[in-house]
Formats: structure tokens, sequence, C-alpha cells
């Protein structure tokens, strides 16, 4: 328990704050318990100077009795120990304790320390000199004494009784002696009231700080954790939902952002592996089959010179040979896509590879009662393909929109249109210099794989090496040259330090300086030199404008694809078909379509239908 | 040393020496046959055969191991190699060994017979050359061997580095002399990808046989020689110089370079 961070910081906290309590409740007890002993003090002087004028009238008229008759009722009241008055040589002559009377108090008890300490009376001294606090035994409460002088007045040595020399200065003193139960109890309630307050405020603190480190800490810490034991256990899907923005948070996001790409990098080394399995897998597959297809080839291809005056044959086996022809590119393009060779392009009517698609599977498809209808746009100009791998690619896909509607029969509509796509994101700078046409780009630095472009930065007495990212309308700059680059950073060719910054100009979203590159006869392109800016312009890809691809859709109303399924379906030998298919392909399909810098997605619905 | 027959075919699989036998039958070659490289070998040795069809992958060896059993005997034979793993590497690999074509499989019978066709002319004309005195090969050429400078593919292309770094392809002479004539001529596109011992054009003579021709190199198609396209004659006539196929930026040179022959070493 002691190891969890929340109880750490609960313990610190909690530990800072009884320390800061404690000396602050310690110096309060103190001043508090001297503001009351002081109020004491005063109050013991008050009724000392009362006592001594009350009495000074009896005193005159010396009138004992009276005199200790006050003494005595004064001595009764509560918190008052006792009340003496004491000659100059120390007798006692008037005490709340009658036993005390007459009796000798030692000059040198403590009671007369304070005059008596260098064996001479001293005439004058001050309040606190004249206070004692005392305890008669340990156990029993703190005492305060307080001393009043009497001193001789022309009145006592011109007193009928003459009790008194003139040439005396000090008479007698007045002790009185007054018990600070009271005030020590007063003391000790604040203290316990201290500690309680300490102590609650201990709890209520921890309680605080637990609530909040468990909401800012524990809890997004947990999430973290629990994250990372789903990706250890291999669920790379797993994204943290609830993301705050402090540093957590970020930790979070940046955690997530790193599964993202984990997975994508496993998919890619999936989809590579199983790439090469099938490579493996394609090798023998072709010298298995090519050795029985060269007995159909050669055989039909004999017949079909030897039934040269047999026209009804002559179709017929033409056929076999065509499509034992076919079977032998299939197994070559296995081959092909295997080792992701080049397909054999030429330009073709796309319109046409499809109706010779259909052609194909024309048969099969009436069979099971499905209609196929073309929507296809007049107006497509022929595009440079391999014929040969596109029409498998719409075999293929016909055949699996027929297997989906095997039971039920349906329609399979095929639409092909021209669509525009912006070159953004998409264009590689593969040449890129500055003005005394130094080339600039870094074969040794690749972003994306890509050999990205390098420019020097120097800022104050800083220099380094940035690099920008190839690829127009992307931004995966490295910018990260060990120092901070300042407004004033000059950004320069690595070869010959001529400047690289576009005079005149500012960068249109943010201001900072615009670099410019020499691109040879693609223009120029010019780039916001901020490491936040996304602003970009090429003119030469601009003015090109969107370029045009061939969307071909193929939908059906089959029994569609189950959302599980639906990310497997381009993989190697996956296949719902069970032992009617070998889930090959839609995997080769796939290879077609990415050799002809193609792309294929799929839509689907369950019940209702899926769209290639 | 007698004459068995005109062809030995190799292979392992039965079907396929029947297709061939059936297929040479038709143009009256007389075949034997070996079903595994062991029997091949024997049979080598003690007859000789002008043409032999072997496969390259068999269960005890390899058709490797024939091309160089021939090699080493001196031999005359020809040999067309096949394989059902018709990767590259087995086209070019088999062409520097010293074979005079790679068929892949499937084949259909126009393919193997014109591979034949080739292979009989081959033959003629090295029979011819061979009775020749020096003098006479001075006085007149029967074929024209392909400049110094310039590297070959087995019998059938060549290619020359240019200054720039581009590359020309073209049709060795010995080949066009085998297939007789030429009528037509197919060719790829520019732009196009070439690779390494895989069809780049295909002729058609004027008995209507198609003959593949295998690119020497791999690269990128950068100009295409329409001359020959509109006079295919000029093959024959100057398969060195103006009757050029393609200009090509080579892709891995480095690498293919060592499966060409340099044509300097056939000038000896």
């Amino acid at each position: 328990m002691f190891k969890k961070i929340g109880f750490r910081l609960i313990f610190a906290v909690a530990f800072t704050s009884l320390v800061i309590i404690g000396v602050f409740a310690f110096f309060n007890v103190q001043t508090q318990s001297n503001n009351l002993t002081a109020e004491v003090e005063r109050h013991a002087n008050q009724l000392s100077e009362t006592v001594v004028s009350s009495t000074r009238v009896d005193m005159m008229l010396n009138q004992r009795d009276r005199i200790q008759q006050i003494i005595s009722s004064i001595g009764a009241q509560p918190h008052i120990r006792d009340v003496r008055i004491l000659n100059k040589i120390g007798e006692i002559i008037y005490s709340s304790d009658q036993n005390s009377i007459n009796q000798m108090v030692d000059k040198n008890a403590e009671s007369c320390y304070a005059c008596h300490a260098e064996d001479k009376p001293l005439e004058q001294i001050s309040i606190t000199e004249r206070t004692r606090i005392f305890k008669l035994n340990p156990d029993s409460a703190r005492i305060i004494g307080i001393i009043t002088p009497i001193y001789n007045e022309t009145s006592c040595w011109t007193a009928e009784c003459h009790a008194h020399p003139s040439d005396q200065k000090v008479l007698g003193v007045l002790d009185i002696s007054i018990s600070l139960a009271e005030v020590d109890k007063e003391i000790l309630r604040s203290k316990i009231e201290i500690v309680i307050f300490a102590f609650a405020a201990v709890v209520i603190v921890g309680l605080i700080i637990g609530l909040f480190v468990k909401k800012w800490v524990s809890n997004p810490v947990n999430d973290l954790l629990s994250a990372t034991q789903q990706i250890s256990a291999g669920n790379l899907n797993y994204a943290i939902k609830e993301i705050g923005s402090d540093e957590i948070g970020k930790l979070a996001s940046s955690f997530n952002n790193m599964t993202k790409k984990l997975a994508e990098a496993r998919l890619q080394l999936f989809q590579s592996d199983k790439m090469a399995s099938l490579g493996r897998l394609a090798a023998g597959v072709a010298h298995e089959i090519n050795n029985p297809l060269t007995g159909v080839l050669t055989y039909s291809s004999f017949l079909l010179k030897r039934t040269k005056d047999n026209p009804e044959f002559q179709e017929d086996l033409k056929v076999i040979v065509r499509e034992t022809i076919r079977s032998r590119e299939i197994v070559k393009s296995l081959l092909d896509f295997a080792r992701q060779s080049v397909p054999k392009k030429n330009p073709a009517d796309l319109n046409d590879v499809i109706d010779k698609a259909i052609t194909v599977v024309e048969n099969q498809l009436s069979i099971k009662k499905i209609k196929v209808e073309k929507k296809f746009e007049a107006e497509i100009p022929k595009i440079t393909i391999d014929s040969n791998q596109m029409e498998q690619v719409f075999i293929n896909l016909f055949v699996n929109a027929a297997d989906a509607m095997e039971k039920t029969g349906g329609i399979i509509t095929v639409a092909t249109h021209l669509i525009s796509l912006a070159p953004f994101g998409t264009t590689q700078i593969k040449k890129a210099a500055c003005r005394k046409r130094h080339n600039l780009i870094d074969n040794e630095f690749k972003i994306d794989g890509l050999p990205a472009i390098k420019v020097k930065v120097v800022s104050d007495s800083n220099e380094g090496i940035i690099h920008i990212d190839p690829v127009y309308g992307k931004h995966y700059n490295n910018y990260d040259v060990g120092f901070k680059i300042n407004k004033n950073a000059k950004f320069v060719c690595p070869e010959c330090s001529v400047s690289l910054v576009q005079e005149d100009k500012v960068c249109p979203k943010c201001g900072s300086p615009v670099l410019v590159f020499d691109l040879g006869p693609e223009g120029i392109y010019e780039v916001c030199s901020s490491e936040n800016s996304d602003w970009e312009k090429w003119d030469y890809i601009e003015s090109a404008g969107v370029q045009e691809y061939v969307e071909i859709k193929v939908s059906d109303t089959g029994c569609g694809i189950s959302n599980e399924d639906l990310h497997k379906i381009f993989d190697p030998f996956f296949s719902t078909k069970g032992q009617k298919g070998n889930g090959l392909g839609l995997a080769v399909i796939w290879g077609i379509v990415d050799n002809h810098n193609g792309t294929i997605t799929v839509d689907s619905e369950i019940g209702k239908g899926t769209t290639f | 040393m007698n004459k068995a027959a005109d062809i030995l075919v190799i292979d392992d699989e039965q079907v396929i020496i029947d297709a061939v036998i059936k297929i040479c039958a038709l143009e009256d070659y007389t075949v034997d046959s070996a079903i595994n490289t062991k029997t091949g070998l024997e049979k080598i040795s003690k007859n000789f055969y002008p043409v032999i069809i072997s496969d390259i992958m068999m269960p005890d060896g390899d058709g490797f191991q024939i091309l160089d059993a021939i090699n080493k005997s001196k031999k005359d034979s020809v040999v067309i190699m096949t394989t059902g793993f018709s990767t590259v590497e087995n086209a070019v690999n088999s062409l520097y060994r010293g074979a005079l074509s790679f068929i892949p499989k499937p084949f259909t019978v126009d393919e193997l017979l014109s591979v034949l066709f080739r292979a009989k002319n081959y033959i003629k004309i090295m029979k011819e050359e061979k009775s020749f005195s020096p003098q006479q090969r001075d006085k007149e050429l029967i074929y024209v061997t392909c400049p110094a400078k310039y590297l070959r593919l087995g019998h059938s292309t060549w290619m020359f580095q240019e200054r720039e770094g581009s590359v020309l392809i073209g049709i060795c002479d010995i080949y066009m002399k085998a297939i007789e004539s030429v009528n037509n001529i197919e060719m790829m596109q520019l732009e196009d990808e070439l690779i390494q011992g895989t069809g780049c054009a295909s002729l058609t003579s004027n008995d209507e046989r198609i003959h593949k021709i295998l690119s020497p190199l791999s690269g990128r198609i950068v100009e295409v020689n329409n001359n020959v396209i509109n006079n295919p004659s000029l093959l024959e006539k100057d398969p060195y110089f103006e009757g050029w196929l393609y200009r090509i930026i080579p892709a891995n040179l480095d690498y293919e370079i060592k499966y060409l022959i340099p044509c300097s070493s056939d000038r000896l």
C-alpha cells in the first residue's frame, strides 16, 4: 500500500502540514500562556496595590486587628493562596494563614530574593522582578507570588504610634500568592484543541489530496496501466478514452498515438509476412500447377493444330487453349505478385476489360439467377493497365459477389466513372536545389522512407541541419537540432551557405520566413520555415491541377461482410467460403490494384450487400 | 557415336514427354526421352543429340547439371531449358550457361515449335561455319558477331551502354538468321518496364511462327525505335546499329550485367 504513489503523496503532504501546524501551535500556545500569566500578574499586582492602600489607614491608626481582618478576608477568596505582610526583618506580621504569624521568613528564600539579591534592599524594583512563579511540589498547580514593598512615609513616623523610624525606607512587604491552576487549565485546553485541530487538518488535507490524486493521477495512471496490459496482451486496437489536457493526458494521447502506429506497423508486418509466405506458396504452386497445365496446353494446342478442317472442334479447342493460357498468366501473376513485380501495362479501355470479365462469368451468373447491371461512363480515357490482371480483378470480384448471393439471386452493379483527386499529400519532391544549384536531397536521412530535403539552420551561435518532408502536403518535418531556433535564425544551403529564405515574403499563415527550393523544371517549392506551420506551395503541381482517376464500383446485393471480417478480407488465405475458396482471391486483387498505383476499399452491410 | 534421335527430352513428368514427342512428330523430328537427370546424363554420354530439351527442377537434380555436362564434353548439342518454376533467375541463368533458349511451362505447340525451328537453324549455321576454311570465313560472313563493346544474353539479345547512362537493346544477328525471316514485330511501349529474361518483343516470321525476344536487362523504356516497327527488315540488315529496339534506363545494371556475356569473347 505504501508503494502507491497516492499514499506517498498524501504522506508527504500530511507530514508537512503536521510540522507546520505543530510549529505554529507551539508558538501560539507559548504566547497565549505568556499573555495569560501576564494578565494574572497584573491582576495580582493590582490586588497588592489595593491591599496596601486599603490597609494604609488602619496601619496609620495602628489598628492591627482590622488589618488582620482585611488580610484574612482577602486571603479567603478562591485562587488566592495566601496574603502576608512581612516586616523589614522578615517576620510575618499579618497573614491570611493565622498559623504563620510571627514566623520568620528566610531572607534568602525565593520570595525575598528579588530584592535582597545582593544583600541590600532595593527600593524601586519592577513588577517582573517582584513576581515569582513556583510550585510547592511537582504535582501541584503553579503559583504566582508577588511582593509589593510598603514604603516609609512621613505620616508613618509622624503617626501617634511612632512605630517606625524616619530613616527607614521600606517598612515591610506585602506578599500575595495566587494559584495559577485556572490559567494552567486554560493552557492545557488550548493545547488539546490545537492537537485535535492539527490531526483534523492532517486528515482533511490527506482526504482532499487523496481525492485529487485519485482523480488526476491514480485514475489516469491506472488507465495507462490497463492500456499497457492490453497492449502487451496483443490488443493493439485499445485506446485510452478519457484524456485530460495535463501531462498525463499528453502521455495518454501520445500512448494512443504510439499504439496506433504500432498497430499500423504490425499490420504492415503482417501483410509483408503474409506476402512472403504467399510467395513461398506461389513458388511451390507455380511448379506443381504448371506441369499439369503443360499437359493440358500442349495437348489442346496439338489437337487444335490437327483439327484444322473441323471447325466445330476448333471453336471449343480454342476456348480450352485460351483459358489455359489465362491460367498460365494467373499462375505467373501469382508469382509476380509474390515478387511484387511490375505488371505488363498497356493502354486499354477499362470498360472493355470489365465487359470481357463479365463474359467469362456470365454463364455461372445466369445459373445463379444473378443479373449484372452496367453503369459505364462512356468517356473514360484509355488507361495504362495490365488488362489480363485487371480482368482477373473483376472476375474475382464477380465470383465473390455471386457467392454472396448464391441462395437468393440478385444484382451486381458495375459502375465506372472518372474522378479527380488533388495531388496534395501524394506528390514526392525528388529534386531540390539551392540558388547555386547544390543538391539538397539528403539520401541519408529519410522521412517515411523518402529522402528528405536538408536545410542548414544558423540560430545565434548554434547551427544544425533540419529536414523537410519531401512529400507535398505532408509535414513530418524534422527540426531536431538540439537547440531552440529563434526568430532571427538563418536558413541556408549546407554546402554554399546561400540563404534559402524567399525575400519579401512571409508565410501567410504565421508570418515566419518562407524557404524556397529550386526544383529545376518543376518550378519552385515554397514552404514555411516554422516548425509548427503547415503552409507550403508548389505552383507546378497546383497548376497541373487535380489528377484524374477512374473509379470502379462493384456492388452486390448479397449477404454482406461482418465488421470483424471486413479488415481481414484482403489477407491471403482468409476465406469465408470454407472448402470452396482458398482465400487468395482478394489478396491477389489487392496486389494487382496496388501495382497499378490504385487503391481498393470495401464497404459492406450485413444483409444488404457489399461494394468494392 | 551414333545419332539416336534428333531430340532428347528430359522431364520428370511423363505427360510432358509424351506431349513433346507428339509435337515433334508434327515436324518429323525423332525424339528420345529420359525421365530423370541420371538417365538423361547417361543417354547424353552414350549418344549425340543435336537438341536437348531439359526441365530444370527434377527430383534427382536440376537441368543445369545437363547444361554443365554438355559444356564439359564439348558436344555441339543445343540445349533448350524449360521449367514450371519459371523465374527470371532460371531463365537468365540458363541462357548464361549456354542454353539456346528458355521456355517457361506451360507452353503451346507453337511456342515449342518456334524454338525448335530456331534450334534447327542454329545448328545448321554452326555446321556451315565450321565447314568453312579460315579464308572463306574472312570473305563471306554467315552471321555477324556483335561488336566488341556489346554484351549479350545468350545468343538472343545484346545491350550496349551509352555514355549518358542509358542502354541500347537489340537482337543478335545469329538470332535473326536462325528465325530466317521477319514479317512483323510487336514491341512494348514507352515508359514500360522491362525485366531481364522476360519477353520484351515478339517477332513474326514469314511462315507465321512467333518468336519471343527476351530482354537482356531490366529497366524503363525511354525510347522505342519506331523505324524497326515500320520496317522490321532493318533487324536483319543492321541488327547492331540501326536495328536497335529500345533505349532504356537500366534498373539494376550492376547485378544483371553478371549474367551477360561480353561479345569480345566471341572474337578469338
